[in-house]
């Protein structure tokens, strides 16, 4: 299989990025994304030609280190995953890709298809914990959570803070990332007492990042490779405004 | 030479002896200690949050950019602990017997006690920070149960125990950072390990943004940088998991034990071609449902669903049949490789095994099937393109975890003084094999309830300013600049072989010679091969760009640099152990129905090396006394 690779390369935050054109050629349609840049990579060195600087780690949607953007789109063509699990298989031979890093304000480039987003560690950092000590807890069934609370938490505890949400809201939002957690946290019995001190704090935070307002357009749950729900900001804003 | 101080009294009663003998320090006096902590994995993690709790300095560093991303996030399955919630008979014991006996009676009888004392407390605690662990309609926690054993003891939060786990761990950690007394590096990789007067003293850690050094000096180091099964090539870790900090320590005199005992999990997903990076994991809670099979005809070409159930062979269910698919993982992994090896593996590269869903969507219905699993199959269907509800899975072996790591004794230090070893990194509580969800768990107990005690033991121990502090600034240098020379030396080399070649003909080398059976003459022939593939290596390694920015290829030489040291040692330890223990097979010793045989009269020990220069290493032996179980024949029949 072969692809033309339009990808951006950018030395440091401080240098100006543009688009390079590679041929890709010798390739199989079920490589993932980071194994096609590998393979590109691996023969860019041998010509002496400095490699792409990309991100992963672990190759199966989980640590959410990988995302890129791809012709424009944050969203990978095999719905809901993450660049790591996009494999070549959802492209035609001899198409031509454009491979970007996430654009946002508050995720500045560091290199190539490099981001910072160590503004998402900041806005945990902020009140997206549950304040207990370690080594202490009561006996873990003295407080009951039913099913549906249970998995309603774990569908928000999921993400995997990969940005996918901020690259692709027009605002560059990340309402998402953040009410997951606000609301995995909130909605337990253990992350009660401090429901309101939470939300007022990581609000405050992601404002401070330099994140935009939610746009309400429902983009970032349709990319979201955990397929995090929107309503989850519905009751971000719900604690916010109790908590005023 | 190799204490192992282990406290007095009934097994029962040792830890808690240890805790109320154990020295500490006054609140007001503990920030004028401070612990460097290597990694931010559960083990990492765990500790540095508790430390700083304790009021403690703490100064972390992680390759990551974010703590959150370290590799315990890919643990799927599960946790275990002896809460008994199920009423199915367990209980302290028979989890520490369980974990023992999974370990082929090569671990610690203290130290596995105590990962089981400690457990219910792990689940108590993740609760308390918010995990969303699986609930049964009535609002109580759910189990299930893992390979080899017997009873219900893993607790999970759907396929996504580790990174649940480890968040509920960050957010500890990232509810400290924001104190005066924590400083978290991310993106800073640990080159060396500073070892003055005989003591653990510091680190020197590498930018990977800016490629600048800089040395960090502590009372105590703790490093929890997790597994090395990444010297596989192929594997189940993450791409840039790495010997790397636990090699530097060892080679600055840190016992290594062990080094040879890696794990295959049997539910990989086979390797399907040359280009592939790493093999992703299936839950082995699959196990639980799904039928292993292969079909009885080497070579059989048709379609799983045109072979009749007389044709197939359910080979774990044939051989072990009190355990069936539920027999440990080193079992499962050989039985597979027998099969395979027999021309009966299936798929493009025959080789892979059925694991089947068929009966138990036929019993149980599809909708229970995808409540428990649905997400496993999701992420089946998303690599493999294939959908497991209609036709089974292929599965295959895999390096997966380290039993092997830096020699520690039952307060987890090291023999280098003030260096404590944590998590997958250290070799402790799983003997020659490890039983599933047990990992998480012992990251867990290690960084929350044994370091917190036996570091602040240690430190109590200690002159916070001595008069030789000058001497460890100038230690601290000059280790600084042999690093930057040993950087620019690599880049300076120009040859024309990259890393990730070199890399992938290491993991060749290994997966065929010293993989899950091993052998005298192919070990001998495996040392050959590395000691060419490292001459090699030195002479002709070709990185590209500088030290000066971000430089994947540097850090990934300097990786492959340390597993290409580390490789002989590995081979040594395969060599030296003539019996069969758990992850070790030795062809050479097994039985006539191909079971493995231990040498209790002779191996009933850990091998422990000492480094003595290229390529040089003395064998210590640490006794395994077993005061409290009675050593056995490892049986699943
Ligand atoms: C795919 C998969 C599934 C698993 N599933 C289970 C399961 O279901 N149940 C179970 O019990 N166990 C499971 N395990 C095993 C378990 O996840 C690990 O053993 C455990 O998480 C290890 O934790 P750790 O804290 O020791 O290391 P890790 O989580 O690997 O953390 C290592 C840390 O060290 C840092 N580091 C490493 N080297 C350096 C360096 N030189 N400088 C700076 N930082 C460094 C890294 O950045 C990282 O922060 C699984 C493992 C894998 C690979
Ligand atoms: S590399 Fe971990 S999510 Fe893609």
């Amino acid at each position: 299989m072969r692809l033309i690779l339009n990808v951006w390369r950018q030395e440091s935050p401080e240098h100006k990025g543009a688009f390079e054109r590679y041929e890709a050629n010798d390739l199989d349609p079920h490589m993932s994304v980071p194994e096609m840049l590998d393979h590109l990579n691996q023969g860019l060195i041998k010509k002496g030609v400095e490699p792409i600087a990309f991100e992963s780690d672990c190759r199966e949607g989980i640590c959410g280190q990988c995302g890129i953007v791809i012709n424009g789109e944050v969203q990978s063509p095999e719905s809901h995953c993450t660049t790591c699990q996009t494999h070549l298989r959802s492209f035609r031979d001899g198409e031509e890709l454009y491979l970007e890093p996430f654009r946002a304000g508050a995720f500045p480039v560091k290199k190539d298809l490099i981001v910072d987003r160590s503004a998402f560690d900041r806005i945990v950092a902020a009140g997206g914990y549950i304040g207990a000590n370690t080594g202490q807890g009561n006996e873990a069934n003295s407080i009951l959570i039913t099913h549906d609370r249970a998995e309603q938490a774990m569908d928000a505890a999921a993400c995997i803070a990969c940005g996918a949400c901020v690259a692709t809201c027009k605002n560059a939002s990340a309402s998402l990332f953040t009410a997951a957690k606000m609301h995995h946290l909130n909605s337990l019995p253990q992350g009660e007492p401090e429901a309101q001190q939470r939300a007022l704090k990581m609000v405050e935070q992601m404002d401070a990042e330099g994140f935009g307002a939610c746009s309400f357009t429902g983009a970032c749950e349709v990319v979201c490779p955990q397929s995090i729900s929107i309503q989850h900001i519905v009751e971000m804003n719900r604690y916010w405004r109790k908590a005023l | 030479m190799l204490e192992a101080k282990i406290p007095e009294g009934r097994l029962e009663e040792k830890w808690r002896n240890y805790k109320a003998k154990c020295r500490l320090i006054n609140p007001s006096n503990r920030r004028k200690y401070k612990v460097i902590v290597v990694g931010t994995g559960l083990a990492g993690s765990s500790v540095a949050a508790s430390l700083c709790e304790l009021g403690f300095q703490v100064e972390v560093f992680t390759f990551h950019d974010s703590a959150r991303r370290a590799h315990s996030v890919a643990a799927q399955g599960g946790v275990n602990a002896a809460k008994d919630y199920v009423n199915d008979g367990d209980s302290v014991w028979r989890m520490f017997y369980d974990t023992i006996k999974g370990g082929d009676f090569r671990a610690r009888e203290a130290n596995v006690y105590r990962l089981a004392e400690c457990s219910a407390s792990l689940i108590d605690q993740a609760v308390a920070q918010g995990v969303p662990f699986a609930r049964e309609y009535s609002g109580y926690l759910s189990n299930r149960s893992f390979g080899g054993v017997q009873v219900s003891r893993t607790f999970y939060a759907r396929g996504q125990t580790g990174q649940q786990l480890l968040l509920g761990a960050y957010q500890a950690l990232m509810r400290q950072s924001t104190r005066k007394s924590m400083q978290l590096h991310t993106r800073h990789e640990v080159l060396d390990l500073i070892v003055h007067e005989g003591k653990a003293r510091g680190v020197v850690v590498r930018n990977l943004d800016t490629g600048e050094l800089s040395s960090h000096f502590g009372q105590a180091v703790v490093l929890a940088t997790g597994g090395y099964g990444k010297i596989y090539y192929l594997s189940t870790l993450a791409m840039n998991c790495n010997a790397s900090a636990i090699w530097r320590a060892h080679k600055r005199g840190a016992y290594m034990a062990a080094p040879s005992w890696t794990q295959f999990h049997p539910t990989s997903l086979p390797q399907l071609g040359s280009y592939q990076s790493k093999l992703t994991l299936m839950s082995e809670s699959l196990r639980n449902d799904g039928r292993i099979w292969v079909p009885k005809t080497p070579g059989d070409q048709r379609a799983p669903g045109d072979i009749p159930d007389a044709e197939r062979d359910y080979y774990l269910e044939r051989r072990y049949p009190s355990f069936g698919n539920l027999a440990p993982r080193d079992i499962s992994s050989r039985a597979a490789k027998e099969r395979i090896d027999a021309g009966c593996g299936v798929g493009p590269m025959r080789n892979a095994v059925y694991l089947d869903f068929r009966d138990a969507i036929q019993r149980l219905g599809l909708d229970a099937i995808r409540q428990r699993y649905g997400n496993l199959f999701d992420m089946y269907r998303k690599i493999t393109g294939s959908d497991a509800y209609k036709e089974p899975m292929m599965i295959a072996p895999a390096a997966h975890f380290s039993m092997g790591g830096l020699w520690v004794d039952y307060e987890l230090m090291s023999n280098v003084e003030g260096l404590f070893v944590l998590g997958e990194a250290n070799f402790s509580d799983h003997g020659a094999n490890r039983l599933g969800a047990n990992s998480l768990l012992q990251a867990c107990v290690d960084g929350y309830f044994i370091a917190p005690h036996t570091v602040m033991h240690y430190l109590a121990g200690e002159r916070i300013d001595g008069p030789q502090e000058e001497q460890l600034q100038e230690v601290g240098e000059r280790l600084l600049q042999q690093c930057s020379a040993d950087l620019k030396e690599m880049l300076d080399r120009k040859g024309n072989k990259t890393p990730e070649e070199f890399h992938k003909e290491l993991g060749a080398v290994l997966y065929g010679k010293c993989g899950l059976s091993r052998n005298r003459k192919d070990l001998l022939e495996a040392k050959e091969e590395l000691r060419k593939l490292k001459d090699e290596f030195d002479l002709n390694l070709l990185v590209s760009g500088a030290s000066k920015n971000i430089n994947f290829e540097l850090e990934k030489a300097g990786r492959v640099r340390d597993y290409l040291e580390m490789a002989p040692l590995i081979i040594q330890d395969a060599l030296q152990r003539e019996e069969s223990c758990g992850a070790h097979f030795r062809e050479e010793h097994q039985s006539e129905e191909g079971e493995a045989q231990r040498n209790d009269e002779e191996f009933q020990y850990v091998s422990v090396w000492e480094y003595k220069g290229s390529n040089e290493f003395e064998l210590h032996r640490e006794h395994l006394d077993f005061e409290f179980v009675k050593v056995s024949e490892r049986s699943y029949k």
